[in-house]
């Protein structure tokens, strides 16, 4: 489906929150001049086609102990690198999966792949265990810890609007 | 936070229902009352627990584009770049890593063709080259966080 106007309106009015009242979805509809039905019509559409992955709670996984934080990183020759992403994605630990181009000369690798966990030691260990069970030890590669976040929020995509979030620094 | 509240992170991170009494219903699932539900949503927000209650987006399937983007930021600009580059609303994540290139970042727009624009944007205003680094195929998204 392609949004219409409407849609990217409601996208908006939400995309930093639903109001915590009894009827969210009547509150936003309000807002927008629209029926409450209207609203969860549109909603339901705007998920079930995917443009709405999720709904629900968005955590800051710092703030819950998820400190460790680890784009593994590996060059995989391109005929390979389907194979070994599909098996990546089995892992428990891991919470993204993705084949990107290369840069070259400044950036050699191509599968991308994040590691959340508490603490590095453990994410350290996750990765190795990745290398033995995909066999990619022999492989480049590099794990590139995350040293400070500054800024996680939803993304916008009409008028921006003060964004609370930016320069917050978490160690 | 208490047993309570990270049922409700737990739970509550694979969706929340489209009805006219959401909350209702979602507290009904976790044995607890509607108002002492959206009081913990509220209270969850405040302290930062939360980052927010609501929808993920998929850019692409908006019809818009995203990409991971990454610089090479002097040690002695950091910050400044650091500044530059979160003033755009289109980024929406941004992270220090340790490597070579230091600042990751993720850009959404509303278009594709937006994307090369703020990519352009960010280049001139720092004078550093963003090494653009689009999705060629997804293999998994599962970010979630048990508590």
């Amino acid at each position: 489906m392609t949004p219409d106007a409407t849609d990217k309106c409601l996208l908006n009015a939400i995309a930093d929150g639903l109001p915590l009242t009894p009827r969210p979805y009547e509150t936003v509809a309000d807002g927008l001049g629209i029926g409450e039905d209207e609203v969860l019509d549109r909603l339901e559409r705007l998920r079930d086609s995917g443009i709405i992955t999720r709904f629900g709670v968005v955590v800051r996984h710092r703030e819950l102990g998820w400190r460790a934080n680890a784009m593994a990183v590996w060059d995989v020759p391109d005929g390979l690198v389907d194979t070994v992403g599909e098996k990546i994605r089995s892992f428990p630990f891991v919470t993204l999966c993705y084949q990107r181009p290369r840069r070259l000369p400044d950036w050699p690798y191509n599968l991308f792949c994040m590691v959340h966990g508490r603490d590095r030691a453990t994410v350290r260990q996750q990765i190795l265990e990745i290398n033995d069970a995909c066999d990619l030890r022999a492989l480049p590669q590099d794990v590139l810890f995350s040293l400070r976040q500054f800024k996680q929020c939803g993304a916008h995509y009409a008028p921006a609007r003060p964004d609370k979030t930016k320069h917050r620094e978490v160690a | 936070m208490d047993d309570m509240d990270r049922r409700i992170i737990n739970e509550l991170q694979d969706g929340f229902p489209v009805t006219e009494r959401p909350y209702a219903e979602a507290a009904k699932q976790l044995q607890m009352d509607e108002d002492e539900l959206i009081e913990r949503i509220g209270k969850l927000c405040k302290d930062g627990t939360l980052n927010r209650f609501g929808p993920m987006f998929n850019a692409e399937n908006l019809g818009g584009a995203v990409t991971l983007a990454a610089i090479r930021a002097p040690e002695n600009r950091f910050d400044e770049i650091t500044d530059m580059v979160n003033a755009h609303p289109e980024v929406s994540q941004n992270y220090a890593r340790e490597d070579d290139l230091n600042m990751w970042f993720v850009i959404a727009t509303e278009t594709p063709g937006r994307l090369s624009k703020v990519i352009a944007e960010i280049e001139y205003e720092t004078g550093l080259e963003v090494f653009d680094m689009p999705k060629i195929e997804e293999f998994y998204v599962g970010l979630r966080f048990a508590v």
